[in-house]
């Protein structure tokens, strides 16, 4: 795959952020109020493509009532792409469901551009999904598949036919367009997927893990792909992904769930230099968690001492209050190994050198205890390996490298 | 060993005894199929070719058949022989019942596949666990004998029977509804023998069916009513062709159900067959209505197979 979008790129005749009113009809009508084949026009291009506000959904009765989603509210801008990250069974896929329709809250609404969508069909809202089995229809050709959203609606043949052309350049897929679903691999058939989600031009697609079942190469590729669409089409994305390394390379935005709830959302940086929690710091990335006391506090930083008298500030989330004894989280490329233990904030021995080509980990054992801390140093020509497993070493921290989360 | 280093004459070699296994599988393989196609032969092939050669000999008088030649039997499908010229008269009579049991069979059919699609769609449907129940439910009939079941319509729907008896006691009527010996009672009947026969493919094909398929199909702007045309029919057709075909071609030669329910009035193409063989005495004239009826039946099955084998193949 190329790494440069503009040369490759040979923009199809779609506006890179559709007019508004101008999806459903195919005309350049001023925006409207409304519907068009029962599909709803939403009044006002608001500046949030969807809101969610005290979403909850409660499956089963009684005794074995579960909360998939407990009371959720969260804002996706337009144009954004939207990432829900988080464990499977934390609820990102029951609010992607309830966002496509196929599912209904017990509690609580969605808002699409301001309009109240939760009670309406899946038939009824310009929200098109992407799944992650496909689910194409088997018994219709490539082609057919991608204009049947069209076809629903209700549009000429022509229309469907120069949008059905549009979609299988968008994804390359012109030579295949009358093959069946069953005769194209994997990878096509994803293309084929997002080009039948997005030919109907929907406000929102919904993307549910489409990228799990590729091989990594694959997967590498169709990333880079589905932001190039994002970036062309103007549309928002709401993607659901249980990849960290996904959800970080792709989003403009990440929202990390955990048991029904939404604990942190933020740009991919965000999330992981400024965890809010600590099991978001746990779920993104490599994280050491080291036990401190505060001993003292200013607004937004704390001084935290180790059992080994050694102190360090750190940073911590707005509203929380840390105090007592408590965990500090720190990333592996945030802090250095020095040979001397002296100069070391922390001290430990060197349990384990591990080497992944373009970084390597070093596995401390603390002194003081058995937790172990991770260092990572990126390789390089001028950074050689000079430590030995067994070695005393010391660890220090970068600046702000520490942050006092809430278990 | 790398193939670099194998001689020409290991290879040849090698490519023989290759060779030399797959033909020995070929013909393990046949051996295998043997018990099957002797049970084919004896119960399919055989009586076939009897009945066969017994339609071009002449009747003996009490049953049985004359060693002689004639073609007779398949002349005396559609003309009557003069008894006094020996001239040929066209007499429509078979062909009427022929007609008649060809449009009890269409019509069986489609209310069937009527009945049974919403049936096998309640069903596939259901939780898994639940699923086995309703299949149980629906093959109960089965463990009871047809002619015990067709004697109890007969004994609901007779005029001293258990409908008119309680549309009598309501009030509704003042003299019971005849429809024992009506073509509706034959309907009937055949409408509830064949009904599991189109419940139980049409399910096992919808039992199938990706239902993510049709979240998706609601999600690209299909209503309802367009699902069901779009994507649940084309991918259940399978099992669509498979039941109308197991309701069709026996209702078109049911013999039981017709006899007991339309009284022997309102004559089928079984109970047509059977007379030859019987009160008749003409096993050569039973023999070709059985030919004629498995000729039509396989040239209406070929010219639809024809037609639908292409969406066949992928649904």
């Amino acid at each position: 795959m190329g790494i440069a979008f503009k040369s490759r790129v040979t923009a199809p005749q779609l506006p890179s952020r559709p007019a508004y009113g101008d999806n459903r009809t195919g005309t350049h009508l001023p925006p409207r109020a409304g519907s068009l084949n029962g599909v709803i026009v939403p009044e006002q291009p608001g500046k949030n493509a969807i809101e969610v506000r005290g979403v909850r959904k409660v499956f089963g009765t009684g005794e074995n009532q579960v909360a998939a989603l407990d009371t959720v509210s969260v804002s996706i801008r337009e144009n954004e792409f939207f990432t829900l990250l988080g464990p499977s069974g934390c609820g990102k896929t029951t609010l992607l469901r309830l966002i496509a329709g196929f599912d209904f809250p017990s509690a609580g609404e969605i808002l699409l551009h301001g309009q109240d969508i939760a009670p309406l069909p899946p038939f009824k809202r310009p929200v098109n999904t992407v799944f992650q089995s496909y689910a194409l229809f088997p018994h219709m050709t490539v082609a057919q598949n991608i204009g049947f959203g069209l076809e629903m609606l209700g549009k000429p043949k022509g229309e469907i036919e120069a949008r059905v052309a549009q979609m299988l350049k968008l994804v390359k897929m012109e030579a295949l367009k009358a093959r069946r679903t069953s005769q194209i691999s994997g990878g096509q058939q994803q293309r084929v997927a997002l080009a039948r989600a997005l030919a109907p031009q929907p406000k929102v697609l919904l993307l549910d893990e489409p990228l799990s079942a590729l091989d990594y190469k694959l997967r590498k590729e169709m990333q880079i792909e589905l932001k190039r669409l994002q970036h062309e089409t103007g549309i928002t994305f709401i993607f659901v992904t249980h990849d960290q390394e996904e959800a970080l390379t792709m989003s403009d935005r990440i929202a990390v769930m955990s048991a029904g709830k939404i604990l942190q959302v933020g740009s991919p940086r965000d999330i992981y230099d400024r965890p809010a929690e600590r099991f978001v710091a746990d779920f993104i990335g490599e994280t050491n968690f080291l036990a401190g006391t505060v001993v003292s506090k200013k607004p937004g930083v704390a001084t935290v001492k180790f059992a080994s008298n050694a102190t360090i500030t750190a940073g911590y989330p707005e509203g929380f209050h840390p105090s007592g004894d408590v965990t500090l989280v720190v990333r592996p490329e945030h802090a250095d190994l020095v040979p001397d233990p002296a100069k070391g904030t922390i001290t430990g021995t060197l349990s384990n050198i591990v080497y992944f080509g373009t970084d390597t980990h070093y596995h401390v054992k603390l002194d003081g205890g058995d937790e172990n801390f991770i260092v990572r140093h990126q390789n390089s020509r001028s950074n050689p390996v000079i430590y030995e497993t067994g070695a005393k070493v010391g660890i220090q921290f970068e600046e702000d490298a520490a942050r006092v989360l809430k278990d | 060993m790398t193939t670099a280093t194998l001689s020409p004459a290991t290879l040849s070699k090698a490519a023989f005894f290759e060779a030399q296994a797959v033909k020995a599988g070929a013909r393990r393989n046949r051996l295998l199929s043997l018990p099957a196609l002797i049970i084919i032969g004896i119960f399919g092939v055989l009586p076939l070719l009897i009945i066969c050669v017994y339609s071009f000999l002449v009747a003996a008088p009490y049953g049985g058949v004359q060693w002689q030649f004639s073609t007779d039997a398949y002349l005396n499908f559609l003309f009557q022989r003069d008894i006094f010229d020996d001239t040929l008269q066209f007499t429509p009579d078979f062909l009427i019942i022929y007609l008649r049991s060809f449009l009890f069979a269409v019509v069986t059919t489609v209310i069937c596949l009527l009945l049974g699609f919403p049936t096998a769609y309640f069903m596939a449907t259901r939780p898994p666990a639940q699923r086995n129940w309703w299949v149980l439910l629906i093959t109960i009939p089965f463990w009871s004998n047809l002619l015990v079941r067709t004697l109890a319509i007969m004994f609901i729907i007779r005029d001293e029977g258990l409908i008119n008896n309680a549309l009598l006691a309501l009030g509704v009527i003042d003299k019971p509804i005849t429809m024992l010996y009506t073509n509706f009672a034959i309907q009937l009947g055949l409408l509830y023998a064949f009904l599991p026969f189109m419940v139980l493919p049409l399910y096992s094909s919808l039992e199938k069916l990706d239902f993510r398929l049709i979240e998706a199909a609601y999600d690209l702007y299909a209503t309802r009513r367009q699902v069901l045309w779009r994507v649940i029919i084309p991918l259940s057709k399978p099992g669509i062709i498979a039941g109308c075909l197991l309701v069709f071609i026996p209702a078109l030669g049911a013999y039981v159900t017709p006899l007991i329910l339309g009284g022997g009035v309102h004559l089928m193409i079984g109970d047509l067959i059977a007379q030859q063989f019987g009160s008749g005495r003409n096993w050569p004239l039973g023999c070709a209505q059985a030919l004629i009826l498995m000729a039509a039946v396989l040239v209406a099955l070929f010219f639809y197979v024809r037609n639908t084998s292409g969406k066949v193949q992928h649904g």
